[in-house]
């Protein structure tokens, strides 16, 4: 089976800081992945320049998506292509409706996907069956997009633009940050129910408590731009307990020895 | 007869005073002395400089320099079917205007709808007599032209318009459309069209005010609109600039309010090389409400000038002014807005806003907000902002599919909106809507959100 995502050796950059420092990961469809690791060691850095943010530059290594090379496609095309960020802080954009905003999205990309753009009736079918799964307010759809949200509806808000525009990868940015735990099963139950064969998640978080109901395949930890650690879900157990200083000076250790 | 071309041994004066004299004979004998007057004021005056601190932005040098005359018959006159593009809807009465004079068969057009009682509508030229006395007592009275040089000219060349007088009592529900169309004559003309509105107590109206010409010919539209409200009356204005890409555009509206009455004003300007649009607000009695509204988008090496003056002479009154202009290439937009709060006009709430958004590194805004405010127990408050498109947004819509032009159309409308949104009459809101969508240059979706 080709592997969805392939990054190998990825160096980026900001402001000629480096952050990420030889990045090596292997995504197969069906996978969850789960990035863990202290703030500062660079997941958001990862996620943002997976979705093809321009303030990041990339300096050495490369990232194949299903084959093809991620990093000569604009942010648009990666999402034609069925890449999709979460957010950890989702824009407020005033002046444009949620339902206008989706609506526009779905339809490039089911444009770039050689499908029809849904009309009024069955958009309108669509996004509210979408909402449900994440139990978002239909209210909010009519309000300007983020605009006015609390934290834990705007997370909400972005697994339901997730839900409708159902990418191949899907990669959270620290999702959990901000919402209560019942909002967390929400949420959680909601990406659970996207998950299939051919679909892929990166789940990006600081804390272990996500994964409690995403359960993931494979987690890696991410420390000073590296992943220095990798293993099955119960890594993530170990991390909770013992804490990221754990990991910090095993490395240390294989490093010294 | 038409071997009227220009010679190059008369001065600008000179054209200028042969025109004047042409109208002798045409405009109304009851308004020589008062274009007698404004003529001769027009001469003092002169063309302002940008040393006059009004026109400190804005240079009216390629207008002076044109050697315009007063434009006469079009060599092709529109046609009824062209109209289509201006109108809003077949549901409102209508009065055509090309190059200055009243059309009456395009203004009766295929279908034209009766006029509600207590409803005048009619061009200034050919108004009854028995509206002769309102029409004394109003006109040139509120557009002064003792320190206005464009008013003085077009009060000097006044011989048709549009005159709107609704009477008391009377709501007209359908909107009053009149449309000043200039089309390309034997040579560059001028044009000066002028406007009388009348709205008397306890009545209320739609009016809007087109401008539109075509592009690629030089042609200057030097517009005057008298509005005056009567006690718990309200008008619902607007100005459509829709001048063509060589066109100078100056418009003067005066607003004048009586007690308890509302005025909403929106100006869009989408056209026009050269655009300045003067509003004077006089509130002269207590409760009134007057809010004024634009947005323009401006290209190329267009400049558009919003030039605003707030009177609050009375207590007990509110008044808001916003702005949004959308500034691409080389053009500039200039936002002038002044609040003057008479002494013992106290408890006035006025609020002005002036947005700016530039799209190229060329493009240039400026604002300048001025408060003159004699009371002490008031809220008057200006704020002014030039930026740019949000990249974290643009990044935002793209990772969710929406290509670069489409974000940055979708991210422009938003910014628009702010102000469009307050349209409150559904089919112009509708149009400018659409068109403020077609001049955005990027992107591939065909319509706003809507």
């Amino acid at each position: 089976m080709a592997p969805l995502l392939q990054i190998t050796n990825l160096h980026a950059e900001i402001d000629g800081v480096e952050i990420l420092r030889g990045i090596n990961l292997t995504v197969n469809p069906g996978e969850v992945h789960s990035i863990m690791g202290p703030n500062g060691s660079g997941k958001s850095t990862l996620a943002r320049v997976l979705a093809g943010q321009k303030c990041y530059q990339v300096t050495q290594g490369s990232i194949l998506y299903n084959g093809r090379d991620l990093l000569e496609m604009e942010p648009d095309e990666r999402a034609g292509e069925g890449v999709f960020l979460a957010f950890q802080y989702p824009l407020e954009i005033p002046g444009v409706s949620t339902k206008y905003f989706i609506k526009a999205a779905l339809n490039a990309i089911r444009k770039r996907r050689g499908l029809d753009e849904l009309d009024a009736f069955e958009f309108l079918t669509f996004i509210k069956e979408r909402a449900k799964l994440v139990d978002l307010d239909l209210a909010l759809l009519d309000r300007n997009v983020n605009e006015g949200f609390s934290g834990g509806e705007k997370k909400r808000a972005e697994i339901f633009q997730m839900a409708v525009l159902e990418p191949r990868l899907a990669i959270l940015d620290e999702t959990d940050s901000g919402l209560d735990i019942d909002a967390l099963k929400t949420v959680a139950e909601g990406v659970n129910k996207l998950r299939g064969p051919e679909r892929a998640t990166l789940i990006v978080t600081h804390y272990q408590r996500l994964l409690n109901y995403i359960v993931p395949d494979f987690v890696h930890v991410l420390m000073g731009g590296r992943i220095v650690k990798s293993g099955g879900k119960e890594l993530a157990l170990t991390l909770e307990e013992k804490g990221y200083a754990w990991v910090e000076n095993k490395a240390d250790a294989t490093v010294n020895a | 007869m038409t071997t009227m071309t220009t010679m190059p041994e008369m001065s600008a004066t000179d054209l200028l005073a042969t025109d004047f004299e042409r109208l002798n004979g045409v405009a109304r004998a009851s308004l020589t002395t008062l274009r007698r007057a404004a003529f001769d004021r027009f001469g003092q005056l002169g063309y302002p400089t940008t040393r006059h601190e009004q026109w400190k932005y804005t240079s009216v040098k390629p207008i002076a320099e044109a050697a315009l005359r007063l434009a006469d018959a079009p060599l092709t006159p529109p046609h009824q079917r062209e109209l289509a593009e201006y109108v809003f809807s077949d549901d409102e009465h209508r009065l055509v205007f090309v190059n200055g004079r009243f059309d009456p068969a395009l203004s009766a057009g295929a279908a034209p709808l009766p006029l509600p009682r207590g409803v005048h509508l009619d061009s200034l030229a050919n108004a009854p007599p028995g509206n002769a006395a309102t029409i004394q007592s109003h006109l040139a009275r509120h557009a002064g032209y003792d320190d206005a040089a464009f008013v003085a000219l077009n009060t000097a060349f006044l011989h048709d318009g549009a005159f709107i007088r609704i009477e008391r009592g009377v709501v007209v529900e359908k909107p009053i459309h009149l449309l000043f169309i200039t089309r390309p004559g034997h040579a560059p003309g001028v044009v000066h069209p002028r406007v009388l509105i009348i709205v008397e107590d306890n009545a209320s109206a739609t009016v809007i005010e087109t401008y539109a010409g075509p592009d690629g010919s030089k042609y200057f539209t030097n517009a005057v609109t008298e509005v005056v409200v009567g006690e718990k009356s309200s008008i619902d204005h607007y100005r459509i600039g829709r001048e063509g890409d060589g066109a100078f555009h100056i418009s003067r509206l005066n607003l004048h309010q009586s007690r308890s009455s509302n005025v909403t004003s929106h100006f869009a300007t989408l056209g026009g090389a050269m655009v300045r649009n003067e509003i004077n607000a006089v509130i002269d009695a207590e409760g009134c409400n007057c809010d004024l509204y634009g947005v323009y988008a401006a290209s190329g090496t267009q400049h558009v000038d919003n030039h605003l003056r707030v009177d609050h002479l009375k207590p007990h009154c509110n008044s808001r002014e916003l702005f949004k202009g959308i500034l691409d290439r080389h053009a500039t937009g200039v936002f002038r807005g002044r609040i003057f709060v008479a002494p013992g006009a106290q408890k006035t709430d006025a609020k002005q806003t002036s947005r700016s958004l530039l799209l190229s590194d060329t493009a240039r805004a400026r604002s300048a907000p001025q408060l003159e405010i004699f009371a002490d127990d008031v809220k008057c408050t200006h704020g002014a902002t030039i930026g740019q498109l949000d990249e974290d947004a643009m990044f935002y819509m793209q990772a969710r599919g929406i290509s670069q032009g489409d974000a940055r159309n979708m991210l422009i409308f938003a910014f628009a909106n702010e102000a469009l949104a307050e349209v409150r009459h559904q089919p112009i809101r509708t149009k400018l809507e659409a068109l403020l969508w077609q001049r955005l240059p990027h992107g591939s979706l065909d319509r706003g959100p809507g």
